[in-house]
């Protein structure tokens, strides 16, 4: 990891001043523009996400934040209608390829949602449903992928008595830590998390947040959120977007104290948003 | 206007118009509610009187009934069950004849008099189940002791004193006829009488049975390798070695038959109706009998549950309006079971397709109005397809190709089990569709994305995630199929349903399961004893226990899918938080 280096904006409007990170820009999005039916949601992004480091996507609701998240593992695909050009690469390869296998794709990518989401079965089968889609049967194997996803997740110690139980009966927090766990049991290289916290009272929040950092380095995490605090606290780098534009992209210190882009003052002073 | 500013009272808070106009009574509601309740009231109300009419008759159907004689003023005597009483206007010829008194009795009642529906019995002799008694014709009620209620083999009922017994060789007659002395013989010729049908049925059927496969048999080569072949000229040979085998082994058991029956007909009982007439009958033909006035309560709580038994597992007689329903339960429970297997499948794969993998558009948006639009399609176009489509297309193939030796003789070819429930297959798949099309949408979309963002395909999504979250749903479609299968009689009377069954559709004879067999359904047979018999007055209470039998099965399946929905429901539903 070296110190903050202030490079030119990629595009004209963009402030861009990253922290590079240990591994280099994993993902890479270049002239990314996407339409809903025939409104436009997000207009010529380029950023290069760094590898190991967390990248927060801030903005105002509607800025088009969640919608380039869910570009990045191809959720997208979902809706109807959806058009995009532009490319988005992981290491290297452009992940809206034709040949591009979609299952694989997002095996590499561990996603957790806004809203907790645990599958209506034990805990032990929703930690290790990533595994068992893949076909993994092997009984040692899932219960030590279980187990590992559990620590990492810092699950471990409340749920190991637990496993057998259905995880609907835990608590929003740990349902969310849960979602974590499911996500890292695959071990994927990204680790995408839509507005993890949103649903949960502080007290959770301040435990993802610390899980969140212990992740760190062994994931390339890139976090929506609304909370600027969190952002600040949780991410190395931070995207500032507005409108469907990317405004600002770089060093999260740098980014909340000394923004370059007014926009990107206004909204982290509180000015609007 | 104060003088001086003090510290503020209460009384110097700045005054606030009070409001005078009150909430009228159409803006809180109130009307709205009376009339939602007032029609939840109503809608209960006629389900419970339904019920309760349903169930009380019942209920009483089994009960034994007292005997009351009758004296009439013309000095005739009426003997029988009172079954009900009504009110009725007697016509000027009958009013004509009657003495002075009883007209003026008549006029005070506008001329309407009480009449009694006496259950007599004895159509042999009368030419008549029942009478109609009216008050002014009785001179006299009686409950005397040492009437008999009978229910025989044929003929009904048979009301009357026993006369003699006769039986292993002994007479009773007068004072030597006791209760009990009666019950024995009776059972020792009920005992035989089995024993003989067991031969007839069992047995004598069992060599019927092997016979008629054999010349299947034969049939088969002559149409395989033509008749006069060679190889039919063996099995020729063959089958008679064969045949000749059975029909010794026939007449042995038929002469075994023979010498219970001679027994049999040793064992008599002679009874005189309340007129002196008298008849004489075989002790074995008759089903049961009691003194009706000399019962105690035991006894009668016996007769009751022996009558209930009677009804759940013996076959019908008597064109139905008496004996048992076992084969219509079998039936109805045979039915609705294979109607299930069938339309589950079916229907829960359209709906899948239909909801997950169809590009939603105007193709689609179409072929779902159709399937609603199926759902209000008269049942009775079902049978007429079913019989058309399945019995005579699909089942006259299969005969065609696998039962040629049958032939003429239809095997699926007919109406039976198979094709009436894949007719109600069809008639109820549109529930299910919608049912599980309503339950699909249902899944949170946020299940969905977890599932695909781990990775899984979107099959594995639907079936690790998607079904198991939507089963109660499912569940709920397939309850309501069942019972709009259940009780749907009309279109079964085209594709299987007969008054009269002569086998069940399962037995002991491979392949055990017969699907071709035609069956007994409770819904028709609700319809064919109260409408259809010779009868119908002996057959009312008989269509109450039946409909009530048929609510208490559906009730009941329905029951179990509620109990299996919503233990699913607790296992994937819960509660999120």
């Amino acid at each position: 990891m070296d110190t903050a280096a202030i490079t030119a904006p990629a595009t004209g409007k963009t402030a861009y001043h990253v922290r590079k990170g240990a591994h280099g820009g994993l993902v890479d999005i270049t002239g990314f523009n996407l339409w809903y039916g025939a409104a436009q949601a997000l207009f010529d992004i380029n950023m290069s996400v760094e590898g190991g480091m967390v990248t927060a996507l801030i903005g105002p609701s509607g800025c088009g934040k969640s919608t380039l998240i869910r570009c990045l593992n191809r959720m997208n695909d979902l809706i109807d209608g959806l058009t995009t050009t532009g490319q988005i690469t992981l290491d290297g390869a452009d992940i809206y390829g034709s040949k591009v296998d979609v299952i694989a794709l997002r095996k590499r990518m561990g996603m957790v949602f806004q809203k907790p989401n645990p599958f209506p079965m034990s805990v032990y089968d929703n930690v290790v449903y990533p595994l068992k889609v893949d076909g993994v049967t092997n009984r040692t194997d899932l219960d030590e992928a279980c187990e590992k996803a559990l620590r990492g997740a810092a699950l471990w110690a409340e749920a190991k008595d637990r496993l057998k139980d259905s995880a609907l009966g835990l608590s929003g927090g740990q349902q969310q830590r849960l979602c974590i766990a499911r996500a890292i049991c695959a071990e994927p290289e990204v680790l995408l998390m839509d507005e993890p916290c949103s649903a949960l009272d502080p007290i959770a929040t301040s435990k993802i947040e610390e899980l969140i950092d212990g992740l760190r380095g062994q994931y390339t995490i890139v976090i929506v959120t609304h909370n600027m605090q969190q952002a600040a606290r949780v991410s190395q780098n931070t995207a500032f977007m507005l409108l469907g534009r990317l405004i600002e992209y770089g060093d999260t210190e740098q980014v909340f104290t000394a923004p370059q882009m007014t926009q990107t003052q206004d909204y982290v002073t509180g000015r609007f948003g | 206007m104060p003088t001086s500013i003090t510290i503020a009272t209460p009384s110097a808070r700045p005054a606030v118009a009070a409001r005078t106009r009150p909430t009228s009574l159409g803006a809180r509601g109130e009307p709205f509610l009376w009339a939602l309740g007032g029609g939840l009231a109503l809608g209960l109300l006629m389900i419970v009187g339904f019920l309760f009419l349903v169930f009380w008759n019942g209920i009483v159907t089994f009960w034994p009934k007292p005997i009351e004689t009758v004296t009439l003023r013309s000095g005739a005597i009426v003997a029988g069950e009172p079954t009900r009483s009504n009110n009725y206007r007697p016509g000027p010829e009958v009013v004509a004849q009657l003495p002075e008194a009883e007209k003026a009795a008549l006029a005070r009642r506008d001329g309407y008099a009480e009449r009694t529906l006496y259950r007599t019995g004895n159509y042999d002799i009368y030419n008549e189940d029942f009478r109609w008694v009216s008050d002014f014709e009785v001179a006299k009620t009686e409950r005397p002791g040492g009437f008999y209620f009978l229910e025989r083999l044929e003929w009904g009922p048979c009301v009357g004193t026993i006369k003699a017994v006769e039986a292993g060789g002994r007479k009773l007659e007068g004072a030597a006829i006791k209760d009990e002395a009666i019950t024995a013989l009776h059972r020792t010729a009920r005992a035989r009488w089995a024993e003989i049908r067991a031969i007839e049925r069992g047995r004598i059927g069992d060599v019927n049975h092997t016979l008629e496969k054999e010349r299947l048999a034969l049939r088969r080569v002559a149409l395989e390798a033509g008749a006069g072949s060679e190889a039919h000229r063996a099995a020729s040979a063959r089958f008679e070695a064969r045949a000749v085998e059975l029909r010794k082994a026939h007449e042995t058991l038929a002469a075994e038959a023979a010498v219970l029956k001679a027994e049999d007909a040793k064992d008599r009982i002679t009874l005189a109706e309340v007129g002196g007439r008298e008849k004489t009958l075989a002790l074995s033909a008759v089903v049961r009998l009691y003194p009706a006035n000399d019962l105690d309560l035991g006894d009668r709580i016996a007769i009751y549950l022996g009558r209930w038994l009677e009804f759940l597992t013996d076959e019908p007689r008597e064109a139905n309006t008496e004996g048992g329903v076992w084969p219509a339960i079998f039936g109805t429970f045979a039915m609705t079971l294979l109607l299930v297997i069938a339309v589950a499948p079916f229907g829960i794969l359209t709906a899948l397709y239909l909801r997950e993998y169809a590009k939603q558009g105007r193709l689609v948006a179409i072929v779902r109005i159709s399937v609603n639009n199926l759902a209000g399609v008269p049942s009775i176009v079902y049978g007429v397809f079913g019989l058309g489509f399945f019995a005579y297309i699909l089942g006259g193939s299969i005969d065609q190709l696998f039962y040629p030796e049958r032939l003429p003789s239809p095997t699926f070819g007919t109406g039976g089990l198979l094709w009436a429930s894949l007719t109600l297959a069809l008639l109820t798949v549109p529930v299910v569709i919608v049912a599980t099309e309503e339950a699909l949408a249902a899944v949170p979309r946020s299940m969905r994305e977890g599932s695909l963002a781990c990775g899984a395909s979107k099959w594995q999504t639907i079936r690790n995630i998607v079904l198991p979250r939507a089963m109660p749903g499912i569940m709920t479609g397939l309850i309501l199929a069942m019972a709009r299968g259940a009780g749907e009689v009309a279109p079964l009377m085209l594709v299987g349903v007969v008054k009269l069954a002569p086998e069940l559709p399962i037995d002991g004879y491979f392949p055990f399961i017969h699907l071709e067999r035609s069956f007994m359904h409770l819904g028709f047979h609700i319809f064919d004893v109260g409408f259809q018999s010779r009868n119908s007055e002996a057959g009312k209470p008989m269509v109450f226990v039946t409909t009530m039998l048929l609510i208490g099965l559906i009730a009941l399946m329905n029951l179990w899918a509620i109990v299996v929905r919503n233990r699913l429901k607790r296992k994937f539903v819960g509660s999120s938080f």
